[in-house]
């Protein structure tokens, strides 16, 4: 399950829009209790994939560091992934999976010119076969 | 050898007893992530390919900067450095 708390729903949300109709990634911080990733605050990366902005995005890797690092002196640590799919569901593709990491949420946010349609939450399946499988998103 | 210090990803805890650092001993960054593999099993194939080079989606610090800036593997470690494994994050619809 992942805690995410209203106002971090906000900030993504806000992200995701202002990013449109381009994919615009992130990372949630806070601590993990088992199976629940608890969201303290969200970070927005760059998308170091200008190439194909529209349906892909790669997170600048001194920039994870960075978060990683902040996370750390935070007492924290890095508990999920949040991105955008612009026109697009807010279910992962190949793409997402071929990249996923275990233990991470994997927030997908399906926005339109018109705001978030849809929010979504994967995490790897705890298995032989690497699958996503959608949690439950509460607020607290 | 020097004493260093291993910071561990969350994607990774799990192959370290849920450890977010390991202290190792090595002379080069390979030789700390190699360290590292014979302390804990599986890590080193997450982090290394089957040629021994860092693996496309992760990349490894030495204090704040990439190694690949550094040498690659092979930069030299002293007494009270501090390695990071940062998974690298990308996907797409």
């Amino acid at each position: 399950m992942l805690v995410l708390p209203a106002d971090c729903r906000g900030e993504i949300e806000a992200f995701v829009c202002k990013g449109y109709p381009y994919e615009t990634c992130g990372v949630m911080l806070g601590c993990s209790e088992g199976t629940k990733n608890i969201v303290s605050s969200v970070r927005q990366l760059n998308n170091t994939n200008t190439e194909r902005a529209n349906d892909r995005f790669e997170m600048d890797s001194d920039e994870m560091f960075a978060v990683q690092e902040e996370a750390r002196s935070l007492g924290e640590e890095v508990v999920g992934i949040w991105h955008s799919h612009p026109d697009h569901p807010a279910a992962p593709s190949q793409t997402d999976l071929d990249k996923a990491w275990p233990m991470w949420s994997y927030i997908i946010a399906s926005v339109t010119k018109d705001g978030v349609a849809a929010m979504t939450s994967w995490r790897l399946a705890d298995d032989e076969d690497k699958r996503f499988e959608e949690e439950r998103v509460n607020d607290e | 050898m020097s004493n260093v210090t291993v910071r561990i990803p969350t994607p990774l805890r799990s192959m370290t007893g849920g450890a977010d650092e390991v202290t190792v001993s090595g002379a080069t960054v390979k030789d700390a992530l190699d360290a590292l593999g014979a302390k804990h099993e599986g890590v080193l194939s997450k982090v290394l390919d089957a040629k021994g080079g860092v693996r496309s989606f992760v990349n490894v610090y030495l204090g704040s900067r990439n190694i690949k800036a550094l040498g690659g593997l092979g930069a030299e470690l002293k007494d009270g450095d501090v390695l990071a494994i940062v998974p690298a994050v990308a996907g797409g619809k």
